[in-house]
């Protein structure tokens, strides 16, 4: 179903370019060291994580803070279910648990304004870590849990996987009578309620396909940590982070996100092993001063450059 | 059975102030300046953390550093609006853009902050004795220290209720909570007062930092909780309303109280569930607008 | 029966009564005019038919089935469009995805794409606008907007169009254009209810008037009656009007 008409240059170029990078990207284990793969890992978790978040609160316009509780259930799923069934399926039942969860908040809370919405989801994690500590305390008599290891390149082939079906996604609701009701929910949610469009159902779906990845993606990153428990898995550091990559990189685009990701994983992995409490500090404050120095996000603000200095002769009349 | 029930309503009533005092600074924040700030737990962390220090190292007394502390805490809280939130307001097209971004920025704060008291005073647990012998009330024992606190609770939200009612700054404050543009027409200097606000929200959370610490053991990463406790509360009061906020942290209290008598590790739990019923039947709270 | 019809209709903001125990009744293929000082309750009377916000009291129907209560695009659904006082189209949309998505979620029965697509097309056709099909909306005048808007409205296949001043801010000629427009949408056998305060377009367009003050209803009949008034001349003739 092609509603938009995308066939053009632009679209073409950008289509080659992302095949040939994912091409690359395939085949890494094969060429680069193995510190190379878990960084890399490192680096397509937090895409998915950031590209799942845009989808959802770009159009929107409602910050979730609930990544860390969504990419937590996926983590838990792993621990709980790991050693039972065959790992793909292990996957997609954390990403369908992440999905149930963000049905949940959605239907709560999507009805409302934005507010309620984004203070809901910012105690979700801790809500979550809590209930989880007192039913293992009381429940299973254990406390935290041991997860069974896998290879580096196993885990970053699921992940480039996720990615790419993360990709698939977003395209396939891009291009579709969904997608174009989610757009419009963005531009103008009232003028789209009364044009017939179920804002709220939308929103939630939407919010609902966004926590699936995110917990797809706990799931594979669980067996990165062998002993987890509630306050590892459920980090509100992982709602910081994707928030901060997608306002730094640009909320626009797929490239925003990456360029975001990828500058921020590359520093972390070299930041806490140097300074270790420092890095958590520096990136709140490249938040803030993103926020009000960096409207548009880095890539956003390279295009406005760009457009300023090389497109003078091609505005528009 | 009667001892009991007041057992639990009074302990109810002692954690009801803090979390009076605590929803109260960041219904100022929120209600006046429209900043949700999610780092009104590490304002707290920082008034308690003070309070600790001074006492630890110099002796002083809690309630003394109540009062040095203070405008501290609100010359922090009114600079960070100075430089941070007034620019992004003027930036910012809409009220709904602005509350978003800032409350984004209140977000990095909160790692900033965070972290700056780990790296002076480490991440493990401290603690000081403070009037920790018993007094007996209709025949329950409570720990001196909480029964201050709720004291000082009382004296600071009275007068701040009296200031709120009866000042001319009091009265520009609501005027601004009510209707800002109203309120800049009138005469009243908008931005100051904002400023003030946030501010004022910082000092109210130092001062249930500084009490907290003398009942319980603190760490650098308590804040979050209570920021979240602080949230629930003013939606439980109604988003607007500072006696709302007052009022919500009082219920809240007794019953987290009744809560922690069954089950003492499932008090977010139920503040959650109560959280959860707003939501759905009465989202505007209590008194909200 | 009327087509759309309100009995009761209250509306209350904290104290203040915006909308005050208003019946109404709008038959099928008539044009129905609002008219009332500014504040005195249109707007909101249009936000309580289409559910953008909802009554205090009272109970509006259409076709004799109560659609109060019912969310918004349940009632675009069942055939309750509008515009909007601020234009609210789609800005980064191309024009055609504008009118598209109406034509998509708003209209009762399915379409595939094709059938929405020639649907829009022809929809874009009679406003006017076919030319500017791949423009972003953001880009027209404030003329073309609100055909636009018209446009996204039609695209639901309505029974029933509630037009919020369409007219404010246009020049003479654009006014002209705009009445023969509407008088066009009326030969479809739309039924037509518009708020405005142009009065030259209310006058010739509707064959009722109703007029609002202070939330509550005033007066009702045809031009003729209204314009003869003492009420209403007291009220709202002493206003300057837009002519």
């Amino acid at each position: 179903m092609d509603i938009k008409s995308l066939t053009s240059k632009k679209s073409l170029i950008q289509g080659t370019v992302l095949l040939v990078l994912l091409i690359l990207l395939a085949g890494v284990p094969l060429y680069a060291p193995g510190y190379s793969v878990v960084l890399l890992s490192s680096i397509l978790m937090y895409v998915v994580l950031t590209v799942s978040w845009v989808i959802f609160s770009a159009p929107t316009g409602y910050i979730s803070l609930a990544t860390a509780a969504f990419f937590g259930v996926g983590i838990y799923a792993t621990a709980i279910i790991g050693k039972a069934l065959p790992f793909p399926l292990v996957i997609i039942i954390g990403g369908a648990a992440s999905s149930c969860l963000a049905l949940f908040v959605g239907a709560l809370t999507l009805r409302l304004r934005g507010i309620y919405f984004a203070i809901f989801t910012f105690g979700l994690v801790m809500l979550i870590a809590n209930a989880l500590s007192f039913w293992e305390l009381h429940w299973t008599g254990t406390r935290g849990r041991f997860v069974m290891p896998l290879s580096y390149n196993t885990i970053f082939y699921y992940m480039v996987g996720i990615f790419v079906l993360l990709l698939i996604t977003s395209y396939v609701i891009k291009q579709s009578k969904f997608g174009l009701a989610l757009f419009s929910i963005g531009q103008e949610e009232e003028a789209a309620a009364h044009t017939g469009v179920n804002v709220v159902a939308v929103k939630v779906i939407t919010f609902a396909v966004s926590a699936f990845f995110m917990g797809a993606a706990g799931s594979v990153m669980a067996t990165k940590w062998t002993y987890i428990d509630p306050g590892i898995a459920f980090n509100p550091f992982f709602s910081f982070m994707p928030v901060l990559m997608a306002i730094f990189g640009g909320m626009g685009q797929l490239f925003g996100p990456v360029i975001g990701s990828a500058v921020f994983t590359y520093l972390e992995e070299f930041l806490i092993t140097r300074f270790p409490e420092l890095y958590m500090l520096i990136f709140g404050a490249i938040m803030v001063i993103a926020i009000l120095y960096l409207p548009d996000g880095l890539v956003g603000s390279l295009q406005k450059l760009y457009n300023r200095y090389f497109r003078r002769h091609h505005a528009d009349t | 059975m009667i001892v009991k029930i007041l057992d639990v309503l009074i302990a109810g009533l002692l954690m009801g102030g803090i979390y009076a005092l605590i929803a109260v600074g960041l219904s100022l924040q929120y209600g006046v300046a429209r900043v949700l700030n999610i780092a009104h737990g590490e304002f707290i962390m920082l008034g308690a953390f003070a309070t600790w220090m001074l006492f630890s190292t110099a002796g002083i007394n809690p309630l003394i550093s109540l009062v040095i502390c203070s405008p501290f805490l609100f010359l922090l809280g009114f600079f960070l609006h100075k430089t941070i939130f007034s620019s992004l307001l003027k930036s910012s097209r809409t009220m709904d853009i602005f509350e978003s971004k800032s409350m984004l920025i209140t977000f990095g704060l909160l790692f900033i902050i965070q972290n700056i008291a780990i790296l002076v005073w480490g991440a493990d647990i401290k603690g000081y004795s403070y009037m920790n012998y018993g007094v007996s009330i209709w025949g329950a024992i409570f720990p001196a220290n909480r029964i201050l606190t709720l004291v000082c609770a009382i004296i600071i939200g009275t007068a701040f209720y009296l200031f709120l009612a009866y000042t001319r700054l009091g009265k520009a404050i609501r005027a601004a909570a009510q209707d800002p543009h109203t309120a800049g027409l009138m005469g009243v200097n908008i931005d100051m007062v904002l400023a003030l606000c946030f501010g004022l929200g910082a000092v109210m959370a130092g001062f249930a930092g500084a009490l907290l610490s003398m009942c319980y053991p603190i760490k650098a990463t308590m804040g979050m909780e209570y920021a979240i406790i602080a949230i629930i509360v003013v939606v439980l009061g109604g988003l607007g309303s500072i006696l709302g906020s007052f009022i919500g942290g009082l219920i809240l209290g007794l019953i987290g109280s009744i809560v922690i008598t069954i089950e003492p590790s499932l008090a977010l739990v139920a503040y959650y569930a109560i959280f959860i019923l707003l939501l759905i039947a009465r989202p505007t709270g209590i008194l909200g607008k | 029966m009327p087509i759309l019809e309100g009995k009761g209709v209250t509306k209350h903001f904290g104290g203040l009564a915006a909308v005050s125990n208003v019946d109404f009744s709008v038959e099928q293929g008539e044009a129905l005019g609002l008219i009332g000082p500014n504040g005195a309750g249109k707007t909101t009377l249009f936000n309580l038919i289409s559910a953008s916000l909802a009554p205090s009291a009272g109970v509006i129907s259409l076709e004799g089935q109560t659609i109060t209560g019912l969310k918004p695009h349940e009632i675009c659904r069942m055939g309750v469009a509008r515009t909007f006082q601020t234009v609210k189209i789609f800005p980064d949309m191309p024009v055609l995805q504008n009118v598209v998505l109406g034509a998509f979620f708003g209209a009762a029965e399915k379409m595939n794409s094709a059938e929405v697509i020639s649907n829009a097309m022809e929809i874009l056709d009679f406003v006017g606008l076919s030319a500017l099909q791949s423009q972003p909306a953001k880009d027209l005048t404030l003329a073309n907007q609100k055909r636009l808007e018209l446009a996204r409205a039609l695209a639901t296949n309505p029974e029933v169009l509630l037009l919020d001043e369409i007219m404010a801010g246009l020049t003479q000629t654009e006014v002209v254009q705009a009445m023969d427009l509407i008088t066009r949408t009326r030969a479809k056998g739309i039924t037509i209810i518009m708020i405005e305060h142009v009065m030259r377009a209310i006058m010739n367009l509707c064959e009722r008037i109703l007029v609002l003050h202070h939330g509550a209803m005033i007066a009702e009949g045809t031009p003729q009656e209204i314009t003869s008034s003492k009420a209403v001349i007291e009220v709202y003739f002493g206003e300057k009007n837009t002519c």
